[in-house]
């Protein structure tokens, strides 16, 4: 069975989202403390949502700095798929794993509400289950969504099928409706919208279940 | 010595600025007229030990860079604060 590594750090606060995601694919998951140095034993990671070290500073600033970051940072050199949702997302750019920065909404409002997301690459970790063009309903939650980076990184993005998903309806001023990229290698993945929080209509939208499904399939333990 | 620092963190030119521009909007309703390019940034104020000046300032810009700002969208610049001993 894969199994998942869920990282915890002081202050993230979607963790158990994140794990009844994998575990509901049928997947394990097992949380990982932030001062952890060691992530051999799994198949793919996920930085949660939440607020990691307070959001003190920037989002994800201090966060960069945790033990847990070398590891996930030599965990996704030797192509093992990592995910980052929302502050997972902002760690991911911090650290210089994925290109770009996640600004403060344009309109400085936190946004809590459903969005529908475009699928504009199927190829990543997270996508590779999916169709492009194919729409899916997310929600959102964050304060600081809006996706920046330079013309040159843009370019290349969009260059390279980088930008995974994009927003139908920008709720938060991203540049180019960015919701999600890839790295270069596509194993790297990070998204402001919540799939793990829309894996059953119950609970308004199964549309997270595509993306999660991927990432559960990419999982690949690796040296 | 202690050398008393203070590290200016601004956004990029080009970057969006939500908050400059929200607080340039909200001028009007409060009676400032004739203020624009409205800007907001972060200061940060701190003691360095250093040997000299310049060593105290090459410190501060080091620091600035790789922790106070995020040089995807933000400049960090260290100036020595009033107060040091000439």
């Amino acid at each position: 069975m894969k199994r998942f590594g869920v990282v915890i750090f002081p202050g993230s606060n979607c963790e158990y989202d994140a794990a009844l995601g994998v575990t509901q694919l049928g997947a394990e998951a097992e949380f990982v403390w932030h001062s952890d140095t060691d992530l051999s034993r799994f198949d793919g990671i996920i930085l949660p949502g939440g607020f990691a070290h307070g959001d003190y500073l920037r989002p994800g600033a201090l966060a960069r700095f945790s033990p847990v970051m070398k590891a996930v940072a030599h965990f996704a050199l030797e192509g093992g798929p990592v995910l980052g949702i929302c502050n997972g997302f902002q760690v991911l750019t911090e650290a210089g794993l994925l290109a770009g920065a996640l600004q403060k909404n344009r309109g400085l409002t936190f946004l809590s509400h459903d969005t529908t997301l475009i699928v504009a690459s199927t190829r990543s970790v997270l996508t590779s289950e999916a169709t492009i063009g194919q729409e899916l309903v997310v929600p959102i939650n964050h304060f600081s969504g809006a996706y920046t980076c330079d013309d040159a990184t843009y370019e290349s993005l969009v260059a390279n099928e980088q930008v995974i998903l994009r927003y139908r309806d920008n709720p938060n001023g991203s540049r180019g409706d960015v919701a999600g990229i890839c790295n270069e290698t596509r194993n790297v993945v990070g998204l402001m919208p919540h799939p793990e929080r829309a894996m059953s209509t119950l609970l308004g939208s199964a549309d997270g279940l595509v993306l999660m499904s991927s990432f559960v399939s990419a999982g690949i333990a690796v040296g | 010595m202690n050398y008393f620092v203070i590290v200016d963190v601004t956004l990029r030119e080009g970057i969006a600025d939500p908050e400059g521009a929200t607080i340039e909007r909200a001028l009007p309703a409060l009676g400032f007229t004739g203020v624009t390019n409205v800007h907001a940034a972060k200061s940060f104020r701190f003691e360095v030990e250093a040997t000299s000046e310049s060593a105290a300032l090459e410190k501060a810009n080091s620091l600035g860079e790789r922790l106070l700002s995020n040089p995807v969208i933000e400049n960090a610049v260290a100036r020595l604060a009033p107060g040091n001993r000439a």
